[in-house]
């Protein structure tokens, strides 16, 4: 792990194909071939080929934009959003605000992603600043961060004065129920917009061109001059400030933008999902998302929307046929134990490799 | 930090307040909390100290990885897995009393020290990042954990009792009592005194390890880690195996928080084989923060005070929070809020002092070469 870069130069004549297999990285192509594996078996043990591409396809259609999320930290060198909590909890204040004001339909969706949006500017503003002044050490204090205002916001879903019938506990009238349904709102509003369903195959048509929007956004944005402004804070902040870019202004429009994405991210879940789910839950959300972008290629310091596709892609794909293909086999109930050792292993993995800038 | 040069006396007493602000305010807290809770004052003082007598052991596991420079120790949890591997096999074996606690310490040391090399390996790898490094790890061995005892216990590593196996054939049920062994350390020699039970033998257990500590520092090795903590560069030119030293900084903490769990689990009377080790890192850390720690400096004392403040508030949060807003839930949301934000305000507080200092060297060397030309 990591003695990659020094040999391949000492030895300088390396072939290209094991050059790109060291780049690529080992537990990748690991991760990549047993998903292979698991699609090859599936068939075999008598799961249901179309409905486990059509699961897949549903699971990375509800986390993409999730995982694009991390994307913008990641340019700016704020390292991997371990705070997505933040912008899931903005998300929240806006689906249960949405529901609150009493909109119903595809109108409460959108109405969910004007109301979040202040929020995520404002819990995004406050995160960045933050941040800028703990350059080095984001990752760990971003894990705190979020899971401190997930703690704060359990607290608040208790005392906030939400009256819709439909979201407080029934007994009481006060307090946040801990799953709210979304049935009647916005549940799968644009999953079924324009959804191919071919025999035992349904592709959500409208979420993944959803999501294709908001990727074509942040690729044309990263290609603006602040965009570029961005990855060069990243990639060389010496090069940066010489060149008159203000890092602090940059870090922290990526952190707005991050924690935007994020909250818009939790709503394209839940509308996929069905549910909302408030308290605790926000505590598991990011550590997934993370390892995903990281499997798809990503490292601490550099992430594309190639990154974020194959990686959501691959995530939600081991996610989905382990527990059948391997209940299948077995009749052993693996998956969660899978799951976490692949994808805390992949972020293990990223966070020892040797990064270009670092000693 | 000019302003210090110039009237210190002030200056001394707000920087005593900045550098223990997080003490103080659980005092304030504690304060406010205990007349609040309706607790009597010999209840706390039994609950405290039977705390004490759980917990110490396992804090002072995260003392010798802060000495070495790597921060606080979120990996502590690996050492809690050994230990409870340890008392699932003793309980399976039924060996009970003091003889079971005892092999139980001796088996969860191989364990402990295998996967804290495991965990120092990868830290070393990861040079600046060591916290988040131990920090997934942490979950990563949670999985294996899971592989092992869910999965393997039964059919591959055999499992003599069906009261400890599950129903399905394979793994290890969610919880697995130790009523035999329950509080057979802490009952031994244990002294009442007005309704508090003093456990005698755990605590003359937690001052022999307060006492290694305090000669291990003055050791080779203690001194080497004190040396890598400082600066592994500078180490590094002194000849010391900057690697090796942190890897066995690593080691050792992972073997004493193995052999705290066993002490704190003998102490609660049964294993949750799946959540007892989960988030005892985290409170342990918490605890140790609110004892007045940093990142970089961790004494024995901010233990003993950080057990005594933070399980104050941990007891009295819920009822307090009850009596104040009629919800029996937001004290404890309370609680687990204050316990992350003491770890976040403690890291935050770290981070910024370490960029203070740097920039604070970087004007020194300006002022000293700026008097140097123009003389």
């Amino acid at each position: 792990m990591g003695t990659t870069v020094t040999e391949s130069t000492t030895l300088g004549n390396k072939t290209k194909f094991k050059e790109l297999l060291d780049n690529f990285g080992l537990p990748r192509l690991i991760i990549a071939g047993f998903l292979l594996l698991l699609f090859i078996m599936a068939p075999m043990v008598g799961a249901d080929f179309a409905t486990q591409i059509s699961n897949t396809v549903n699971r990375f259609s509800w986390n993409a934009v999730l995982v694009l999320a991390m994307v913008p930290m990641v340019h700016s060198g704020c390292g991997l959003n371990f705070g997505l909590p933040l912008g899931i909890i903005s998300g929240l204040l806006g689906a249960t605000l949405s529901i609150q004001l009493g909109f119903t339909g595809g109108m409460s969706f959108v109405m969910a992603i004007l109301i979040c949006t202040p929020f995520a500017l404002l819990l995004g503003g406050g995160y960045g600043w933050l941040l800028n002044k703990i350059k080095g050490g984001e990752m760990m204090i971003a894990t705190y961060v979020g899971f401190s205002s997930v703690s704060f916001m359990c607290m608040m879903w208790l005392l906030l004065p939400y009256t819709s019938p439909k979201m407080v506990w029934g007994l009481s009238g006060k307090g946040l129920r801990t799953t709210i349904s979304l049935e009647g709102f916005y549940d799968k509003v644009l999953a079924r917009f324009l959804q191919i369903n071919i025999g035992k195959l349904s592709i959500p048509v409208g979420s993944l061109l959803f999501f294709a929007a908001l990727a074509f956004l942040m690729w044309a944005f990263l290609h603006t001059r602040t965009g570029t402004a961005m990855t060069a804070v990243g990639s060389n902040p010496t090069f940066a400030r010489a060149s008159g870019i203000n890092i602090d202004k940059m870090r922290m429009l990526s952190v707005v933008l991050s924690t935007w994405l994020g909250a818009v991210g939790i709503l394209v879940y839940e509308q996929g999902f069905g549910f909302i789910q408030i308290y605790t839950a926000p505590l598991f959300m990011a550590l997934p998302t993370v390892s995903a972008i990281l499997i798809g290629g990503a490292s601490v310091n550099k992430a594309s929307i190639a990154n974020v596709i194959i990686g959501t892609f691959l995530f939600q794909g081991i996610v989905t046929m382990t527990p059948t293909v391997i209940n299948s086999m077995i009749h052993m109930d693996m998956s969660e134990v899978i799951r976490v050792i692949v994808s805390q292993g992949m972020i293990l993995y990223a966070l020892t490799r040797k990064t270009e800038g670092s000693k | 930090m000019n302003k210090k040069l110039e009237n210190g006396e002030s200056n001394r007493w707000l920087e005593l307040l900045q550098n223990n602000s997080v003490p103080l305010t659980f005092i304030i807290i504690c304060a406010i909390g205990i007349p609040l809770s309706g607790f009597s004052p010999g209840y706390l003082l039994n609950e405290i100290v039977t705390r004490m007598g759980r917990n110490a052991f396992l804090i002072l596991s995260l003392l010798i990885p802060i000495m070495a420079g790597m921060g606080l120790n979120f990996g502590m949890t690996l050492g809690a897995m050994g230990a409870q591997i340890a008392l699932i096999f003793v309980a399976d074996w039924q060996i009970w009393g003091i003889p079971g606690i005892l092999l139980a310490m001796i088996l969860s040391m191989p364990i402990s020290a295998v996967l804290g090399a495991f965990c120092g390996h990868m830290m070393n790898h990861a040079i600046g990042k060591e916290m988040i490094t131990s920090y997934i790890i942490s979950y990563f061995m949670d999985g294996m954990y899971s592989l092992v005892v869910l999965y393997m216990m039964g059919p591959v590593i055999p499992v003599i009792h069906a009261a400890i196996r599950t129903t399905r054939g394979y793994g290890v049920r969610n919880t697995v009592s130790l009523l035999n062994m329950r509080q057979s350390l802490d009952n031994l020699f244990a002294i009442h005194i007005g309704g508090v039970k003093i456990p005698v033998l755990t605590f003359l257990l937690i001052a022999l390890a307060c006492l290694f500590i305090i000669w291990f520092r003055k050791t080779k090795l203690g001194q080497d880690m004190r040396a890598v903590g400082q600066d592994m560069d500078v180490a590094r030119d002194a000849g010391i195996n900057v690697e090796r030293t942190r890897i066995i900084a690593i080691v050792m903490s992972t073997i004493f928080a193995g052999l705290g769990m066993v002490i704190y689990l003998q102490n609660m009377g049964n294993i949750s084989t799946y959540s007892s080790h989960k988030q005892i890192g985290m409170f342990c850390i918490a605890a140790l923060l609110v004892g007045g720690a940093s990142v970089d400096k961790a004494s024995i004392g901010n233990v003993f005070l950080g057990v005594m403040l933070f399980h104050l508030m941990f007891i009295v949060a819920p009822s307090a929070g009850a009596r104040i807003t009629g919800d029996s839930m937001i004290g404890e949301y309370f609680r687990v809020f204050l316990s992350y934000a003491v770890i976040t305000v403690a890291l935050v507080m770290y981070e910024t002092k370490k960029r203070r200092a740097k920039g604070k060297a970087g004007r020194l060397l300006r002022f000293e070469q700026h008097k140097g030309g123009k003389k």
